[in-house]
């Protein structure tokens, strides 16, 4: 593998992340609790659709076969995308949804935050702006997690359902392989030991707060990095993807 | 006797200084002394509005998870979260007038408060989202417009904000309908039949003909209506002919043409029996609409109910440390 493969599968895994995450949490317009959180999710899910712009446009250039990052959202298939399996898990409720951003934008906060040094300077800038989202993403499902998990008791035993249920899905986000070992080498990519340490503790404190139990020991899910998803993908892709497949000489 | 009597003079001195101050145009504010039926019918008013910002949410979002490009997701959810946001703003300027959210909630989902009838009408395509931005927010932004002199303080003040954001909602929409008018013969046919199916309901968002129209009296006396029914409709369509020509859309209505005397548009008969049939709840959408908002209120009560004792909690907490 080049370094130049390597860096286009690293910008397509962040890419997608943004992408197919963004997609879940644009899915509560008009779908939740308070009218505040219907905002608030959806501006993340905005947040995440510029993230995405950039990264798979970043994707498309170092591929340098001319695809933009509409083409690289729009037309690839089901075994062509490489998010963590968390980002595509259907929303559940809203306790559900929170624990999973809880554990997404916790990785995210420290994921960005190395990756401004990236020796990758489309990568740095990228990641600078990216903290100072992800950094509010954070704060917010921290805060909801402890609401919902010191609220009532009913809350209480959605949101420590929604932890269970997205624990085996938290390992494969600080996966590597032989990308990371490369773009690691140049100081493109990060250490993801020492994040997975940093999120660690962080989860293990806002759980404690919350009065949250953190889940024991489980088998952890893994696959994206080869493009092996949830059936829950497919799905995504079939509507997201619908105008460009349909229309394919359509510009909008 | 004595009693009643002074109570009725002071009565009448506070509805005379009230009316004193709308006829200098004066802002009447939250603290201000105001009659009834004044507070009541802003109250209506305003929470219509409100009601309508959110609702509209629904047939829009319909739209996002398939919006065609990375650039039109981001615009669409902006623009959606922008409405969020007015009807955040309208609820509280709703609640100087001594009415909370929960109720207006409450009010719209008992069927007593309204929402504007437009949103009972289907988004099928990508093209009705270009179309609700030109034309549906096009239509709310003349309205708007006038309200920005609209007599009550907070009102007047939320419009003018609101209103910055419209313009953009308006060309935003206005260019996806160009875009697709210079695309594909399948992309073109899309937007003429998003035309053909808004363009009626975008005219009757104005409401009935001034001759018809039941709450025009004191809402004009008042200076809460600044402009008839007609004569917003009219500058609606005026403004909105020439930009569908320029991107060569056709309106549906074979009787619309330049009236050189009036310096202005003719169109034909508007068909009320729809207007009359959808606002009686039998649109497409009512039911749906509505079902929604009430799920969606109902499945979300144990969330607000865990904030509220997550924050009875930390106030005890806090007083007890
Ligand atoms: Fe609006
Ligand atoms: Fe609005
Ligand atoms: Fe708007």
């Amino acid at each position: 593998m080049t370094q130049q493969q390597a860096l286009y599968k690293y910008c397509l895994r962040l890419g997608d992340d943004a992408l197919i995450q963004s997609y879940r949490l644009s899915e509560w317009c008009s779908n939740a609790p308070i009218l505040e959180e219907d905002l608030a999710l959806t501006n993340f899910a905005l947040d995440m659709t510029g993230r995405a712009q950039a990264l798979l446009g970043y994707a498309g250039q170092i591929d340098g076969q001319g695809k933009t990052d509409d083409d690289l959202a729009y037309k690839r298939g089901e075994r062509q995308f490489y998010n963590h399996l968390i980002m595509e898990l259907p929303n559940g409720n809203f306790a559900t949804t929170i624990a999973r951003l809880l554990f997404t934008s916790t990785f995210e906060f420290y994921f960005y935050s190395d990756l401004m040094n990236s020796a990758d300077a489309t990568l740095a800038a990228i990641a600078a702006k990216t903290v100072k989202e992800v950094k509010y993403h954070m704060a917010h499902a921290t805060d909801w997690t402890c609401r919902l998990g010191d609220g009532t008791q009913e809350s209480h035993r959605h949101m420590q359902s929604g932890i269970d249920h997205h624990w085996m899905y938290t390992g494969e986000l600080f996966e590597t392989d032989e990308v990371d070992a490369i773009l690691q080498d140049r100081n493109i990519a990060v250490d993801m030991a020492s994040i997975q340490q940093r999120w660690h503790q962080s989860i293990t404190q806002v759980l404690k707060e919350a009065t949250l139990k953190i889940p024991a020991g489980e088998h952890m899910q893994s696959g994206s990095q080869q493009g092996i998803h949830t059936e829950y993908l497919g799905h995504i892709l079939t509507e997201m993807q619908y105008l460009q497949r349909a229309y394919p000489e359509a510009i909008w | 006797m004595e009693l009643m009597e002074k109570a009725g003079k002071i009565h009448e001195e506070l509805l005379k200084s009230f009316e004193a101050k709308i006829e200098r145009g004066d802002a009447i504010e939250p603290r201000d002394k105001m009659p009834d039926a004044y507070r009541k019918h802003l109250i209506r008013q305003m929470s219509q509005h409100a009601h309508s910002e959110v609702i509209g949410m629904q047939p829009e979002g319909n739209w996002i998870t398939r919006a065609p490009s990375l650039r039109a997701k981001q615009i669409l959810l902006a623009k959606i979260q922008d409405e969020g946001g007015h009807g955040l703003y309208l609820y509280s300027a709703a609640e100087t007038l001594g009415i909370s959210r929960a109720e207006m909630i409450e009010q719209l989902h008992s069927g007593k408060a309204k929402y504007s009838n437009i949103f009972n009408y289907p988004s099928l395509t990508w093209a009705d989202i270009g179309a609700i931005g030109w034309l549906v927010d096009g239509a709310a932004i003349v309205n708007q417009v006038s309200l920005q002199r609209t007599s009550y303080g907070p009102y007047s003040r939320a419009m003018v904000r609101i209103c910055k954001e419209e313009s953009f909602h308006q060309r935003q929409g206005y260019e996806i309908m160009a875009k697709m008018m210079k695309g594909t013969k399948d992309q073109q046919e899309m937007a003429q039949d998003a035309m053909n199916r808004w363009w009626w309901p975008s005219l009757m968002m104005f409401g009935p003909h001034d001759s018809e129209s039941p709450h025009t009296g004191d809402a004009v006396k008042w200076k809460i209506k600044r402009h008839s029914n007609d004569e917003l409709r009219q500058k609606f369509i005026d403004k909105t002919v020439q930009q569908a020509e320029v991107i060569g859309l056709t309106i549906p209505d074979k009787d619309l043409k330049w009236n050189e005397s009036r310096g202005c548009y003719d169109h034909g008969p508007i068909n009320w029996d729809e207007f009359y049939r959808v606002i009686g709840g039998h649109g497409q959408c009512n039911k749906q609409r509505m079902a929604h908002h009430i799920k969606v209120h109902n499945e979300g009560a144990w969330v607000r109910e865990a904030a509220e004792a997550y924050r009875l909690k930390k106030e005890k907490q806090l007083l007890h440390s």
